[in-house]
C-alpha cells in the first residue's frame, strides 16, 4: 500500500446550510477522481470526524467536475449565528478534510502518478 | 454568424462584500446587466431589526452607495442592475434610490421596478392557523414553539417577477428576498425569451447565478487551488456570465483584471454550498448539476454548457428568522513559554468562577486558537514552543445578565490569572443578541408576488 495524502491529489471547497457543511472534494487530475471514488468513502470521512460532528455523512459524487460532496451534520455547534464557533460556517472544513491519508494500492498509485505522503 | 451574448456581472457577493467592485465591473468593460446579492440566510432578520428602529429602513443601504458609483453607466450607458438589496423593504429602498436619483439629475433616466410579496411576516398566524405549520427543515419542529419570538419570515422568490419588470423596462430592480441565483437568470431569461417550460435553459441560467453570485469566489479569490499561482487579487476582477439564447455560457472578467478564471476556480465556486448535485431546487426549476461541463475557452475563459432541468416543485423554501437568546465571546492572548498550559489553566479559572457565580448557560465553548480553532483534534498536537495561543471562550444562554455578567470575567485574568497573557486592549465582549434561521416550506399558491414601476 502506498499512503497518499488528499491534500495532495485534490483541492477542496466548503460552505454551510444552517448546522450542516458541506466540503466538495474536487480532484487535481480527471485521471485521480477515481481514487476519490475509491477511497474517500463516506464511512472514511465520518471516522476522519468522529467526535467533531454530531450528525451523520452524505456523500454525493459529481463525476463530471471530478469531484465528490460532503455532507457533514450537525458540524458547526448549531451553525449559523447560534455557533460560538471560529469557524460557525464551516469555511475552513474543507482543509481538515484534506488532511485525510489513504492506503492506495501500489500498482494503482504507480499507474496514476500519486505522489506519495512522507509524513 | 455569432451567437448573440448578453453579459451580466456580479458586483456585490454579500452585503459588506467589495465596494469597488460595482464601478469597477461597469468601467471595466461592456456589460448589460450588474447583478448584486446582498442577502445571505441572517441578513433579513438584520434588516428586520433596522426597520424596527426607523421604518424607513429594513434594505441594504450599501446599495444606494453602489448605485450612486454606476449611475452613468445606468443613465448613459443602458447597463441595468437587478439587486436583492430590498432586503424587508424593497419600498423603502426604491424611496432611498429616487431620492438619489433627483439629487444626481438623473430622475428621469432612472426607472425603478419593486418587487414584493415575499414578505410573510403579516400573514403569519392567517397561514399557520390555515395549515401551513411552516415546520422547521432541520429539526422538524413546528413553528408554533418559536411564533412569539419571530422577527422575519420570507418566501425565498424566483425570476418570474424580475422578468416582468425587466419587460416592462425597469432599468433597476429591487427585490426583497428572492433567490441569489434568479438575480442572474432572470436578465437571460428576459433577453432570450426562455419559456417557463424551458427548463435546460433556466436550469442553465441557475448555475450562471450560482458561479458568480459570490463575486470574486469563482474569480480566484478564496481559491485553493495552485493559490500561489493566482496574481493580483488586489486588482482582483469580479466575474461576467456571457450569455447565449440555448443555456450554454462563458464565464470570464475584465482585461487588465487580477485573479484567475479557470476551471478549477470555476469548479471550486460550483461545489461550494452544494446539497444533493442532482437536485439544486428553485422556485423556477429543478437544476442537476452533474450534468454541467467545462471546458477552458482561452485565458480567463471558462465555457460551460451541457446542463439539464427539471420542472420545479410546488413548493417555496421560507427563510424565518426568529430571536434564540444573547452570545458573547471573549479572547485573551498567552504568550512563551508554555503558552498553550497556560491558556488551559486560564480556561479552567473562568469556568470555576463562572460555575460559582450560578451563571447558567445553554453553551460553553472553548477554543484555542493556535492550537485546534479551525480543525479541533485533526490538528494533532500542538509544537512545544507556541509562541503564543489565544483563548477564546464563547458562551450562549437565554439570559442577557448572564451573558454581560461573563463578559465582566474576562478581563480580571490578565491580572489573577496564569501569567504571560496580553490582548485585552479592545476591552470587554460584546453581549450580542442572537437571531436564528429556521428553514421551511410553503406552498406556491399562497405567494403572490407584485410588481410595482416607481
Amino acid at each position: 500500500m502506498s499512503r497518499v495524502r488528499l491534500l495532495d491529489i485534490a483541492h477542496a471547497r466548503s460552505g454551510d446550510k444552517g448546522d450542516t457543511a458541506n466540503v466538495g472534494v474536487i480532484a487535481l487530475r480527471p485521471e485521480w477522481y477515481e481514487v476519490l471514488d475509491r477511497f474517500v468513502t463516506r464511512d472514511r470521512v465520518a471516522a476522519h470526524f468522529a467526535g467533531l460532528i454530531t450528525g451523520e455523512v452524505e456523500r454525493f459524487e459529481v463525476p463530471n467536475l471530478g469531484a465528490l460532496n460532503f455532507l457533514l451534520h450537525g458540524a458547526l455547534d448549531g451553525g449559523g449565528t447560534l455557533s460560538l464557533k471560529t469557524d460557525a460556517q464551516g469555511k475552513v472544513v474543507s482543509t481538515a478534510l484534506l488532511r485525510l491519508i489513504l492506503d492506495v494500492p501500489d500498482d494503482m498509485a504507480v499507474r496514476l502518478a500519486l505522489p506519495k505522503f512522507r509524513g | 454568424m455569432t451567437a448573440r451574448v448578453v453579459r451580466v456581472a456580479g458586483g456585490q457577493g454579500f452585503w459588506g462584500d467589495w465596494l469597488e467592485a460595482p464601478r469597477r465591473q461597469v468601467e471595466g468593460g461592456p456589460i448589460d446587466y450588474l447583478m448584486m446579492d446582498y442577502l445571505a440566510e441572517v441578513t433579513m432578520s438584520i434588516l428586520q431589526k433596522q426597520k424596527e428602529r426607523d421604518p424607513a429602513l429594513g434594505y441594504a443601504r450599501d446599495f444606494i452607495g453602489a448605485i450612486e458609483s454606476v449611475l452613468p453607466a445606468i443613465a448613459d450607458r443602458g447597463v441595468r442592475v437587478v439587486a436583492n438589496a430590498g432586503g424587508v423593504n424593497p419600498r423603502g429602498c426604491a424611496t432611498a434610490l429616487r431620492a438619489l436619483a433627483r439629487q444626481r439629475g438623473a430622475d428621469a433616466a432612472i426607472r425603478i421596478g419593486v418587487v414584493t410579496g415575499d414578505d410573510l411576516l403579516p400573514r403569519l398566524d392567517e397561514l399557520l392557523s390555515s395549515g401551513h405549520a411552516l415546520v422547521n427543515m432541520d429539526t422538524g419542529e413546528l413553528l408554533s414553539t418559536v411564533r412569539d419570538r419571530v422577527l422575519s419570515a420570507n418566501a425565498y422568490i424566483g425570476s418570474t417577477p424580475i422578468v416582468e419588470a425587466l419587460r416592462r423596462g425597469a432599468n433597476v430592480v429591487v427585490t426583497g428576498r428572492s433567490t441569489d441565483t434568479a438575480l442572474t437568470m432572470a436578465p437571460l431569461r428576459h433577453e432570450f425569451g426562455w419559456a417557463a417550460d424551458a427548463y435546460d435553459q433556466l436550469a442553465a441560467g441557475i448555475v450562471a447565478g450560482h458561479i458568480i453570485e459570490c463575486g470574486a469566489q469563482c474569480s480566484g479569490g478564496n481559491c485553493l487551488y495552485d493559490w500561489r499561482g493566482i496574481h493580483d487579487l488586489g486588482n482582483v476582477g469580479y466575474p461576467i456570465v456571457e450569455g447565449t439564447a440555448d443555456g450554454a455560457f462563458v464565464v470570464t472578467k475584465h482585461p487588465r483584471t487580477g485573479g484567475i478564471v479557470s476551471t478549477q476556480s470555476v469548479t471550486e465556486q460550483l461545489v461550494y454550498e452544494m446539497g444533493d448535485p442532482r437536485s439544486y431546487i428553485t422556485p423556477d426549476v429543478v437544476a442537476d448539476f452533474t450534468s454541467i461541463r467545462l471546458a477552458a475557452d482561452g485565458p480567463d475563459r471558462v465555457r460551460v454548457h451541457g446542463i439539464t432541468g427539471r420542472p420545479p416543485t410546488d413548493k417555496l423554501k421560507v427563510s424565518i428568522a426568529y430571536r434564540a437568546g444573547f452570545k458573547a465571546v471573549g479572547t485573551l492572548v498567552y504568550a512563551w513559554p508554555d503558552a498553550y498550559e497556560k491558556a488551559q489553566l486560564a480556561d479552567q479559572v473562568l469556568r470555576e468562577r463562572l460555575e460559582g457565580l450560578g451563571l447558567t448557560f445553554e453553551r460553553i465553548l472553548t477554543e484555542y486558537v493556535g492550537v485546534d480553532a479551525t480543525h479541533g483534534r485533526l490538528a494533532g498536537a500542538p509544537a512545544r514552543d507556541l509562541a503564543e495561543v489565544q483563548l477564546r471562550v464563547g458562551v450562549r444562554g437565554p439570559s442577557r445578565t448572564d451573558v454581560e455578567r461573563f463578559t465582566r470575567e474576562i478581563a480580571p485574568l490578565v491580572l489573577n490569572g496564569p501569567p504571560s497573557v496580553t490582548g485585552f486592549a479592545g476591552g470587554r465582549p460584546k453581549v450580542e443578541e442572537v437571531v436564528a434561521y429556521w428553514p421551511a416550506l410553503v406552498d406556491k399558491r399562497v405567494v403572490q408576488t407584485v410588481v410595482d414601476l416607481l
